[in-house]
C-alpha cells in the first residue's frame, strides 16, 4: 500500500517537474489529454480487466461527468470543489441506476444493455436543450478560477486528480475486494457457490467505474472549456476499450499506456491526414488478429519469463466467450 | 408529452395513413438490415458492429451503379451482390479468426471496421452528403389515399420488404440449405461431425447477412441521404431489433422492426422529446423481463 502511494506520488511529481523543465504548450496539452483518457480507460478496466464485464456504454458516465461539472461551473457556482463533488454524486447515481439493470445480464447481453443506456443518456443530453445546449453542446466557455486558468496550472490539477484516482483504484484492486473481483472474472458461478454475492460486487465495481469515468469526463470538459454530445455517443465508448486492449487489460497501467498510444496515434495521424479512423482501425485489426495482447501485458510476460523463479501468472484472460 | 395530438392523429385518417406509411418504411428498411445481423448472430455467434457500414456501402454502391448504368433494378442487384461478395471476403479473411476468442475482441474487431469502412467511403465518395432522389421509374404522381399522398417508391419498398421476409423464412424453414443453417446454429460441431462443410455454411450465412444489409442500403439510397457514418445510428437500431425480437429469430426481427417503426412514427407525435429514447427503454424492458426476446434465442 505504501509502495503504491509512493510510486504514484513520484510519478505525479515527475510529470509536474517535467512540465517546468520542458514547457511546451503542445506537450502539456497532449499529456493533459492522455492523463484524462488514461483515467477514463482505467476506470473501464476495473470492469473489463478485473471483473470480466465488457461494458460498451462507458461513455455514458464520461458524458454525465462532463456535463455535470460544466453546467455547474457555467451556471450555478464558481467552486471547482463543489463541481467535482456533484460530479461524483451524479455519476455514482447514474451508475447505480444503469448498473442495477445491466448486471442482471451476462456477457453479450450486458454489453448491449450498457450500450442502450449509453444512448438513453445521449438522447437526454441532445433533448435537454436549455440545460445542456442540445446538439450544439455546452458552448460559451466554462469559467475556471484564476489558479487553474493557465494550461500548466490545469495540467498540474489534472495530474493531482488523476494520480490520486489511480492510487485509489490500485489500492482497491489490490485489496481483498479486488481479489474477489478477479474470482468473479474467472468463474462467476464458482464464486457464487463459495458464498460470494456476485451481483453486489459487480454493482459496487460498476458504480466505482462510473464515478471515475465521470471524473475523467469532468476533467475533460473543464480542459477544453465545453462539453459536447459526442462525449456520450455510443461510439465514444469504444475509445477506452481500444486503450484497454492495446495497452493491456491484465496490467494496472495498461490502459494508461493505451491512452498514450491512442492520443499519440491520433495526434500524428491528424497531422498528415484526416482519415485517422483508417489508421486507428487498422492498428486495432492487426493487434486483434496477430497478438491479441496489450503492450504492457506483453512486456510483463517477457519479464516474468526471464526470471525463472517468479511464479507464472495464475490469472490469464479467458480465451473463450 | 402530447397525448392530445396523438389522439387527434389517430382519429384523422390523413395523419394516420401518413404516419403508418412512414412507420412501415422505417420498419422494412430496419428489418432488412437487422434480419441479416440476426442471422449472422444466430449462426456465427458474433455481434457484427460493422453491419451498419455494410448498409452504408450498399447505399453507395447502388448510387454509383445507378449513375453508371441508369437502371435502378440493375443497380439494386449489383449493389446487393457486391456487398454479399464483400461479406464473404470479410468473413473468410478477418472474422473466421476470432470465433473462439473473448467477445471483447469480436466486438472490437467489427467496431474497427466501422472506422475503416467510413474512411474508405470518404476516400472513394468524398465527405459530402449525396442525395440520389427517386429513380426514374418511380417519378410519377403519388397515390392519394384519404387525403394523404403516398409516393409509389414507398409502396415498392414495403412490398419488397414483405417479399424478402417471406422468402427468407421459406429459405430457412422449407429448404435443405435452411435446415443445414438451422442445424449449424444449434450445434456446429454436430453438423461438422456429420460430414457437412461448416466453413462454407459460415461464409454463406455471412454473405447472405451482408447481402440483406446491402439490400437495405440499396433501397434506402433513393430516400435517405448517403454519407460516411450513416451506418452508426442504424446499427444501434438493428441491435435493438435483434435483442427485442430474439437473437437469431427472423419472425422476431420482423415483428420488432414493425413495433419500433410504429413507436418511432407515432412516438414523435405523442412524446416528441423522448421519442428516440422510447425504443431504448423498450429494449431495456425486454432484456430484463424476457432476456431471450420475443422468439427465444438461436431459433431461426
Amino acid at each position: 500500500m505504501k509502495r503504491t502511494i509512493l510510486w504514484g506520488t513520484i510519478f505525479g511529481a515527475a510529470l509536474i517537474i517535467l512540465s517546468f523543465v520542458y514547457p511546451s504548450k503542445f506537450l502539456i496539452n497532449l499529456f493533459t489529454q492522455i492523463l484524462i483518457m488514461g483515467l477514463f480507460a482505467t476506470s473501464l478496466n476495473l470492469l473489463i480487466g478485473y471483473t470480466g464485464m465488457v461494458s460498451f456504454g462507458h461513455a455514458a458516465f464520461f458524458g454525465v461527468g462532463a456535463y455535470t461539472a460544466g453546467v455547474i461551473l457555467q451556471k450555478y457556482s464558481s467552486s471547482v470543489l463543489f463541481a467535482f463533488g456533484t460530479t461524483i454524486v451524479f455519476s455514482a447515481l447514474a451508475a447505480l441506476i444503469i448498473g442495477s439493470f445491466c448486471i442482471r445480464l451476462g456477457s453479450i447481453y450486458f454489453a448491449m444493455l450498457t450500450l442502450a443506456f449509453n444512448q438513453i443518456i445521449y438522447i437526454i443530453v441532445i433533448r435537454w436543450t436549455n440545460m445542456t445546449g442540445g446538439d450544439q453542446g455546452l458552448i460559451g466557455g466554462i469559467p475556471l478560477p484564476p489558479f487553474l486558468s493557465t494550461p500548466r496550472a490545469y495540467f498540474i490539477f489534472t495530474v493531482i486528480v488523476v494520480v490520486a484516482s489511480l492510487i485509489i483504484c490500485k489500492l482497491v484492486v489490490d485489496s481483498p475486494f479486488g481479489a474477489i473481483l478477479k474470482v468473479i472474472r474467472e468463474n462467476a458461478d464458482r464464486a457464487y457457490s463459495l458464498g460470494i454475492r456476485v451481483k453486489s460486487y459487480q454493482l459496487i465495481v460498476f458504480v466505482m467505474a462510473g464515478i471515475f469515468g465521470g471524473l475523467s469526463g469532468a476533467l475533460m470538459s473543464l480542459s477544453i472549456s465545453g462539453a459536447y454530445p459526442d462525449f456520450c455517443y455510443w461510439a465514444k465508448s469504444a475509445e477506452p476499450i481500444f486503450m484497454v486492449v492495446v495497452g493491456g487489460m491484465n496490467s494496472f497501467l495498461g490502459p494508461l499506456i493505451g491512452a498514450a498510444i491512442f492520443k499519440v496515434l491520433i495526434a500524428f495521424s491528424t497531422m498528415y491526414t484526416n482519415l485517422w479512423g483508417l489508421i486507428i482501425g487498422g492498428v486495432l485489426v492487426l493487434i486483434i488478429l496477430l497478438v491479441r495482447k496489450g503492450l504492457v501485458d506483453y512486456v510483463m510476460e517477457l519479464v516474468a519469463n526471464r526470471s525463472v523463479d517468479s511464479p507464472k501468472r495464475l490469472l490469464s484472460p479467458k480465451e473463450t466467450g | 408529452m402530447d397525448l392530445s395530438s396523438l389522439i387527434e392523429c389517430l382519429v384523422d385518417p390523413g395523419c394516420l395513413i401518413n404516419q403508418t406509411t412512414s412507420a412501415l418504411i422505417f420498419a422494412m428498411l430496419l428489418f432488412l438490415i437487422a434480419s441479416g445481423l440476426s442471422l449472422i448472430f444466430g449462426v456465427l455467434g458474433v455481434m457484427n458492429f460493422a453491419h451498419g457500414s455494410l448498409y452504408m456501402l450498399g447505399a453507395y454502391l447502388t448510387y454509383t451503379f445507378y449513375v453508371g448504368t441508369s437502371s435502378f433494378p440493375l443497380a439494386i442487384i449489383l449493389g446487393c451482390f457486391g456487398i454479399g461478395v464483400f461479406g464473404v471476403f470479410f468473413e473468410r479473411v478477418f472474422l473466421k479468426r476470432i470465433y473462439a476468442v473473448h467477445i471483447l475482441y469480436q466486438l472490437l474487431l467489427t467496431y474497427a471496421f466501422i472506422l475503416i469502412l467510413d474512411d474508405v467511403a470518404k476516400l472513394v465518395w468524398g465527405y459530402e452528403f449525396i442525395t440520389m432522389g427517386a429513380p426514374d421509374a418511380f417519378q410519377r404522381p403519388p397515390l392519394e389515399l384519404a387525403g394523404s399522398f403516398i409516393p409509389t417508391y414507398y409502396i415498392f419498398v414495403i412490398i419488397v420488404g414483405i417479399i424478402v421476409a417471406v422468402l427468407l423464412w421459406m429459405f430457412l424453414w422449407k429448404t435443405r440449405y435452411g435446415k443445414l443453417i438451422r442445424a449449424t446454429a444449434h450445434s456446429s460441431e454436430m453438423v461438422m461431425a456429420l460430414g457437412k462443410n461448416t466453413t462454407l455454411i459460415y461464409a454463406g450465412v455471412f454473405g447472405i447477412g451482408a447481402m440483406l444489409a446491402g439490400l437495405g442500403g440499396a433501397l434506402a439510397a433513393p430516400i435517405r441521404s448517403i454519407f460516411p457514418g450513416m451506418g452508426s445510428d442504424v446499427v444501434v437500431d438493428c441491435f435493438i431489433v435483434v435483442v427485442v425480437g430474439g437473437m437469431g429469430s427472423i419472425p422476431g426481427a420482423f415483428l420488432a422492426a414493425i413495433l419500433i417503426g410504429f413507436m418511432r412514427a407515432f412516438g414523435i407525435i405523442g412524446f416528441p422529446l423522448v421519442e428516440e429514447a422510447l425504443i431504448f427503454i423498450l429494449m431495456a424492458v425486454v432484456l430484463i423481463v424476457r432476456p431471450q426476446g420475443f422468439f427465444g434465442r438461436a431459433e431461426l
